[in-house]
């Protein structure tokens, strides 16, 4: 498939999906129980100013859907309903708008909530995917060269246990000990009460707090992308053309490194960012264990208080943001690969 | 499956298995953990769920002679509450698996089997829901619904299947074109029976190694769930344990006892899964782990030479 | 025509630079002394597999030596053998390979690294994979000009790249291009130029002609053929073609089971053979002259290297073997000034 055409489709695959995942969040919260629009209404915590503008902004007194009038299927309703007046379509407008509504708990918009969490969990986030991809893959590659030596099983056999911690409980026993011997804090992404007389003191404060969620969330991904690296490599290691350049006379150093980590790199690349989904349920505990003011903590804390409008918005930009790393994960690869760049 | 052995019955896998050192290993870790689930309340020294009246010095009280593991924040012994909590995790991890396994599995299978639109919608369906994050997606769900154990099984039931029916599929297709299906076929046999007779045996094996790292994924995501107060808080379990220790201050009272053993129960758990699954893989797909720049003891190992020439 | 026509007829087209047999085998320099090569591969729990035992044979500069047998009766060990270049599992476990009198089992690692490519470099089976896709033809070749000369400068590497394409008959312009967009064959000749980028003093091709269609196995042969006559070149030619051998190359070493069955001159394996395996195998190649009989094969399979007979290992198969064969391990006489077969029917 040529690159545009390729492109195209995977570009198309990612609108669907998105949309598929559009359509999910939209039943998923009026079919459940736990019906946001009609129950926010009843909702003692919301003002009436709030309540006045969900209904509006909802549209609860208009149909759901063309020929339902709500989600009982058996009830039918209008079918000739202008269908960009269905609470469906309000919806879908909505979302482009950036309308995630609001929330139950701070009468806050959601969108508000979560621009300003975003950027703390992609901070938490980046670190400890750089670290563990660095450590993960050097080690990886060892093991991989080393294959079947003392230093390859020690590093499959602590992958193996990395892999088999919660996350969440790893992070309690860091807490637990980082805290109490080596006096680091407790949580939350900076001191409370400040006082920094420089930038530089303000950052150096952010970075001590960040040091034990980082590290928990290094340990958590390092085993796995140390046996995908692993694995990668034997297999590269493993090809016609790596015994070429053994006959060439190349060391084994400039062969791992001009034949074999290029040709690792490829399925690696993907797998990073097949990987967020991962990340993301790693990011949810790990904030909720230090209190670090992300998009995880955000839904422990919704999910604690039941709300909904914010529970629905997070999940539509955690959704949303994986899909596009998984797209952008196919159009790296495509360009990475020569092969598939059949021109 | 080049160079694979054949294993036509499950007892055949079996008698492979004995040998594995690796998944002889995780088997008895698991086994240990199910006897322990099992013989619950034989073990434990204390019912977890008989009301004790308490002072303020039973609270989070350090191990002692009474109470081994010392007591949580409700003053109820640690060690019973483990005993206990692993009959809650090992039951949501195993039906919940078995609900993906069944999903994903049949799937896989009619996917694979049938071809064509139906596989194309069927993987491409697959396809979407693997990229959807899975804890996002039950947070949600089981938010919207009542916090139960039933509810958590279906739900961490109906999302882990993805991976299931993709190994499945892609076994089937295998399976499918090699000589006995297609004489079968030739012979006039119908489907139904060529997709028992033929396709889940060989089908079957694969089956079960997946399971095994299912039913570990499943139990992490209950503890995950319970860790976050997604689960029937008046069930004991480890992740539940976990969750009332760190929102009831045993960090600040330094009552390690309440934080350790439920994680040890939890990681004890997934290792067997995970060991047994791996060696379960080295069984059904015995690779030799080699490559051109491995370097064996010498290659050049003459033993003392004859005389020169 | 008959094979042994053929490798008769030949004698007399030969250039200068090659091989010159009326002056005898001697007259050219030694490059390769191969002596009693063993080689086995170990795996745990199991005794060893020895796939070559005591294999001996030289080779001299312009000297083509054809290497021919069945699959598995060990050609490709041994010649992975003579550049250290064994899977994990292998060890040379005896013997000496003398390179310009220099025994290459006694270079260090570092040493042999060194050794590779520069004076001996090897084309493998299935040229297909041998080379790396995500990399360029040119650069590739590059890569071992620069391993084995300091730094020459970059203008001059290019032009020596694009010169080896050249010579194997693919366009210069060619060089920045991706392995997949070459076909099979032309991939192959690439390999031979990467294989010639150092000069090398001897080139081992393995089956270079296996998986690629027959009109283009004519051409990298005769490609061969001709680089051998320019340039000078020792080949050692691993084939299980019958007809290659009696086409190009100068001498025959016939492997069975990893032992020497027959090692002489091409003229002599065709019209003399002396072990009952090289009748055989020259028994059933098809010949155009001879079209009207029935094909022939050698009954039975080859000998499992982890289930030896005890004897000659061609005895079970063998049609001329006695009592004498199924117990007692044929020794390698010398038939000839240049001519040897491990068979007790030879023994003088």
């Amino acid at each position: 498939m040529s690159g545009y055409r390729y492109l195209l489709n995977r570009l198309g695959w990612a609108v669907l999906t998105i949309l598929f995942v559009i359509v999910l969040n939209f039943f998923l919260f009026r079919i459940l129980p736990g019906d946001p629009a009609r129950a926010g209404i009843r909702d003692p915590r919301l003002t009436r100013e709030a309540v006045e503008a969900i209904r509006v902004r909802f549209g609860l007194d208009r149909p759901v859907i063309n020929c339902f009038e709500s989600l009982n299927p058996l009830r039918f309703g209008d079918c000739a309903v202008n269908p960009l007046q269905t609470q469906f379509f309000i919806y879908i407008s909505n979302l482009l708008r950036g309308e995630f509504g609001f929330s139950y708990h701070s009468n806050r918009p959601v969108i508000d909530l979560l621009v300003e969490r975003l950027g703390n969990t992609v901070l938490l986030i980046g670190a400890g995917e750089i670290l563990a991809i660095l450590i993960g893959l050097t080690i990886g590659v060892i093991a991989a060269w080393k294959v079947r030596t003392p230093v390859d099983y020690s590093a499959l056999v602590s992958s193996l246990v990395a892999w088999s911690l919660p996350t969440f409980w790893l992070g309690i026993i860091l807490l637990f000990i980082g805290s109490r011997e080596f006096n680091l804090p407790i949580g939350g992404k900076a001191t409370p009460g400040g006082g920094f007389t420089s930038s530089w003191e303000y950052y150096r404060d952010i970075g001590r707090h960040m040091i034990l969620p980082t590290l928990t969330f290094t340990i958590v991904f390092v085993g796995e992308y140390m046996l995908i690296m692993r694995s990668t490599m034997i297999e590269v290691l493993s090809e016609d053309f790596i015994l070429t350049a053994k006959a060439k006379g190349l060391r084994a150093f400039q062969t791992l490194k001009n034949h074999a980590l290029r040709n690792s790199m490829l399925p690696m690349v993907t797998i990073i960012a097949l990987n967020l989904g991962f990340i993301v349920a790693g990011a949810i505990q790990i904030e909720t264990v230090f209190s670090w003011p992300g998009i995880g903590q955000l839904i422990y804390e919704a999910v604690g208080r039941r709300d909904y409008p914010v529970l629905q918005g997070a999940f539509m930009i955690i959704a949303v943001s994986v899909i596009f790393a998984n797209l952008a994960a196919d159009l790296l690869y495509s360009v990475l690969d020569p092969r598939v760049r059949a021109e | 499956m080049q160079g694979s052995p054949e294993f036509t019955t499950l007892r055949g896998l079996w008698r492979h298995m004995a040998r594995n050192k690796l998944g002889l290993v995780g088997l008895g870790m698991l086994v240990l953990a199910v006897l322990t689930a099992v013989f619950a309340p034989a073990i434990a020294p204390y019912d977890p769920y008989a009301p004790v009246k308490i002072t303020i010095d039973d609270i989070y009280a350090a191990p002692s002679q009474t109470h081994l593991l010392g007591t949580d924040d409700a003053g109820k012994d640690v060690l019973s509450n483990f005993v206990y909590g692993s009959r809650v995790s090992l039951i949501v991890g195993f039906f919940a698996s078995f609900i993906s396994i069944f999903i994903g599995g049949l799937i896989g299978i009619v996917a694979g089997f049938y071809g064509g639109w139906t596989e194309t919608i069927l993987m491409r369906f697959t396809d979407i829901m693997l990229v959807i994050p899975d804890l996002p997606l039950a947070v949600v769900l089981v938010a919207l619904t009542k916090p139960s154990l039933l509810n958590i099984i279906f739900v961490i039931g109906i999302i882990g299947w993805t991976g299931t029916a993709r190994l499945v599929r892609s076994q089937t297709l295998s399976v499918k074109e090699r000589k006995f299906v297609l004489r079968a076929r030739a012979i006039g046999a119908g489907r139904p029976y060529i997709v028992r007779r033929h396709i889940l045996p060989m089908v079957l094996p694969l089956m079960v190694a997946n399971t095994v790292l299912v039913i570990s994924l499943a139990i992490l995501e209950e503890s995950t769930l319970s860790f976050l107060g997604l689960s029937d808080p008046t069930v004991v379990s480890w992740g539940q344990m976990l969750n009332y220790a760190f929102t009831r201050g045993a960090m600040s009272a330094g009552a390690w006892w309440a934080l350790v053993p439920p994680g040890f129960g939890i990681v004890w758990v997934v290792l067997g899964c995970t060991l047994l699954g791996h060696g379960m893989e080295q069984v059904l797909n015995p690779r030799l782990e080699t490559h051109h720049l491995a370097v064996g003891k010498g290659m050049v190992a003459r033993r003392k030479e004859t005389a020169a020439q | 025509m008959s094979m042994a026509a053929a490798a008769s007829n030949r004698k007399a087209d030969w250039s200068q630079t090659g091989l010159k047999m009326s002056g005898g085998r001697e007259s050219a320099p030694l490059l390769l002394d191969v002596r009693n090569v063993t080689v086995e591969f170990v795996s745990p729990g199991n005794p060893p597999a020895r796939a070559v035992e005591d294999v001996s044979f030289t080779l001299r500069e312009g000297e083509m030596l054809g290497l021919v047998g069945e699959s598995g009766c060990g050609k490709t060990t041994l010649m992975l053998s003579l550049l250290r270049l064994l899977p994990a599992a292998g060890r040379i476990v005896s013997g000496e390979i003398r390179y310009l009198g220099h025994d290459l089992l006694d270079l260090s690692e570092s040493e042999m690294e060194d050794v590779r490519w520069k004076d001996i470099s090897m084309i493998f089976q299935g040229a297909m994979n041998a080379l790396n896709p995500v990399r360029t033809i040119g650069d590739q070749i590059r890569e071992a000009i620069l391993r084995h000369n300091s730094l020459p400068p970059r203008e001059a590497i290019n032009d020596r790249v694009r010169a080896l394409l050249e010579m194997v008959g693919i366009s210069p312009d060619r060089k920045d291009q991706y392995p997949h967009q070459y076909s099979g064959g032309m991939r192959q000749r690439a390999m031979i130029a990467m294989a010639l980028s150092c000069n090398p003093q001897v080139l081992i091709a393995d089956e270079p002609t296996t998986a690629l269609d027959v009109m283009v196995q004519a051409q990298i042969l005769e490609l061969l053929d001709t680089l051998r006559h320019n340039l000078g070149l020792a080949v050692i030619l691993v084939t299980h073609d019958l007809g290659v051998v009696a086409e190009i190359c100068d001498s025959v070493l016939v492997m069975y089971g990893g032992v020497t069955a027959e090692y002489t001159g091409v003229d002599t394996v065709f019209n003399d053979p002396q072990h009952p395996y090289t009748r055989q195998l020259l028994a059933a190649f098809p010949d155009l002259s001879r079209s009207k009989e029935a094909l022939r094969s050698i009954p039975g399979y080859p000998p499992r290297l982890d289930d030896l007979p005890p004897g000659c290992r061609f005895a079970p198969r063998c049609d001329l073997a006695f009592d004498r064969c199924h117990i007692e391990k044929p020794v390698l006489h010398r038939l000839g000034e240049f001519h040897q077969a491990s068979c007790h029917l030879v023994e003088p």
